[in-house]
């Protein structure tokens, strides 16, 4: 009996020891690696974002103008992170990051621009999704053109009923052999434009374009 | 053991490398590559290997990632296995293997983000890779450092094979084209590697579909089946 107690000390103190080591190490990775992994996340936020909207058309830190929008003010499944951009603090643009369920696997997480005065959009970009390979990852921009189609489009233009696929009558093409992604995107982008119609001024409003204090990152 | 007695036929031991006799060598080589590869034989991995290679690149990556951390757990393994009790073997094992494959993934975002943008989502499920736990066990905690190193690395190497031969059909038989999205691991001088057979092929969606990753698994099990027969 008392061996074996001496036996479960032992094994327990050196496996105590290993993994103090090994915290020790995954602690120390991680606070090197830290400022560098957070420098790539912003680089590539600020990449994407550019993508919907060209880095000439703004001159403001579009990272720290961020304002999230909770689920019960869109109406979308969850909450939306908007980046406003302002040029010699006029208002510009705002880029939507929104998510939608209604695709055929999974979220969908999509960049969507609209120009603050005239509402049309300047750019869509898929960031994030789990659609079929070959058949509903059509909506990238590697594979195909067609997230392109949505750029200068409006709610006059299509209006509001063109504002769906083919399929459902209305103006946007759907992928052979897909319609449910689609569908999900364009529905997607219409729900942005019709709540940016109605709160693009208050927005920018409750994002003073004086540049605020917390904004100022290193 | 038997495996202890081969250690002690290694009496020359070279500074850097192979400090095992050839025909020791060759054998660790050609057990991880074709005689005991952990993909089309001990079917280890399996997770991993049938959900990522829908097409060639990103097999490229899951194998890569493998051997990364398939070589650097054996050698740690094999480097500690004297400190180490039989009864808490297998929670160590965890230990360290969880360890590296978090060192790993960190370093790469750091380092390399567009890579870790690609491989990203495969190198948390080379955690769950039995693979990297049976070499362990099997292999590393009865071997030198030397041996260990290599046959982790034969052994990813091994899988990394089955996996970008398992991708490369999928996307050939599935979308027509080889080597696309090349461009994403290497750069933009792979924009034209990908190579497509016809621009009207329409493609096979079976193939890359998950049942199409269990037939591919199947025959490529098969064939090596056959090669071995003759």
């Amino acid at each position: 009996m008392k061996r074996h107690i001496e036996a479960m000390k032992k094994s327990g103190i050196s496996l105590a020891i290993f993994a103090l080591i090994s915290v020790l190490l995954v602690a120390t990775t991680n606070s090197l690696t830290k400022p560098k992994i957070l420098e790539n996340q912003a680089r590539m936020l600020l990449q994407a974002l550019n993508e919907v909207l060209p880095a000439s058309h703004y001159d403001n830190d579009l990272a720290a103008s961020k304002i999230v929008l909770s689920p019960q003010k869109t109406g979308f499944t969850k909450e939306t992170p908007v980046y406003l951009a302002r040029k010699q603090g006029k208002p510009i643009a705002a880029i939507f990051e929104v998510t939608t369920l209604k695709g055929y696997s999974g979220a969908i997480t999509l960049l969507i621009g609209i120009h603050s005065n005239s509402h049309t959009i300047s750019g869509v970009r898929v960031v994030k999704h789990k659609e079929t390979p070959g058949l509903g990852d059509k909506m990238e921009t590697q594979k195909s053109d067609w997230v392109l189609s949505f750029n200068q489009k409006s709610l006059d233009n299509p209006d509001l009923s063109g504002w769906k696929v083919k399929k459902d009558g209305g103006d946007f093409d759907q992928f052979t052999g897909a319609t449910i992604t689609p569908r999900a995107i364009v529905n997607a982008v219409r729900s942005t434009l019709l709540f940016a119609q109605n709160n693009m001024q208050s927005l920018f409003q409750a994002h003073d374009f004086s540049p605020t204090p917390s904004g100022n990152r290193p | 053991m038997t495996e202890s007695t081969l250690d002690d036929i290694n009496i020359t031991p070279k500074p850097e490398g192979g400090s095992c006799s050839t025909a020791d060598c060759r054998k660790i080589v050609m057990d991880g590559l074709w005689h005991n590869n952990p993909g089309l034989v001990q079917l280890l991995g399996l997770c991993p290997l049938l959900a990522v290679t829908g097409n060639f690149i990103n097999g490229l990556g899951l194998g890569i990632a493998t051997i990364i951390t398939l070589t650097a757990s054996n050698t740690i393994i094999s480097f500690t296995r004297h400190w180490v009790r039989k009864e808490i073997r297998i929670p160590y094992y965890v230990l360290v293997i969880a360890s590296i494959v978090t060192v790993i993934d960190l370093s790469m975002y750091a380092l390399t983000p567009e890579l870790h943008h690609i491989l990203g989502i495969f190198i948390p499920l080379i955690v769950t890779n039995c693979v990297i736990i049976g070499r362990a066990e099997a292999f590393a905690s009865k071997n030198k450092i030397s041996r260990a190193a290599l046959d982790g690395f034969m052994m990813g190497l091994g899988f990394t094979l089955v996996l970008v031969v398992l991708g490369g059909m999928r996307e050939f038989i599935g979308s027509g084209t080889l080597f696309s999205e090349a461009s994403l691991m290497f750069g933009d001088i792979a924009k034209d590697w990908t190579f497509q057979i016809n621009k009207d092929y329409r493609g096979f969606l079976l193939a890359i579909l998950p049942p199409g990753a269990f037939l591919g698994m199947g025959l490529l099990i098969a064939l090596k089946n056959i090669v071995d027969k003759k």
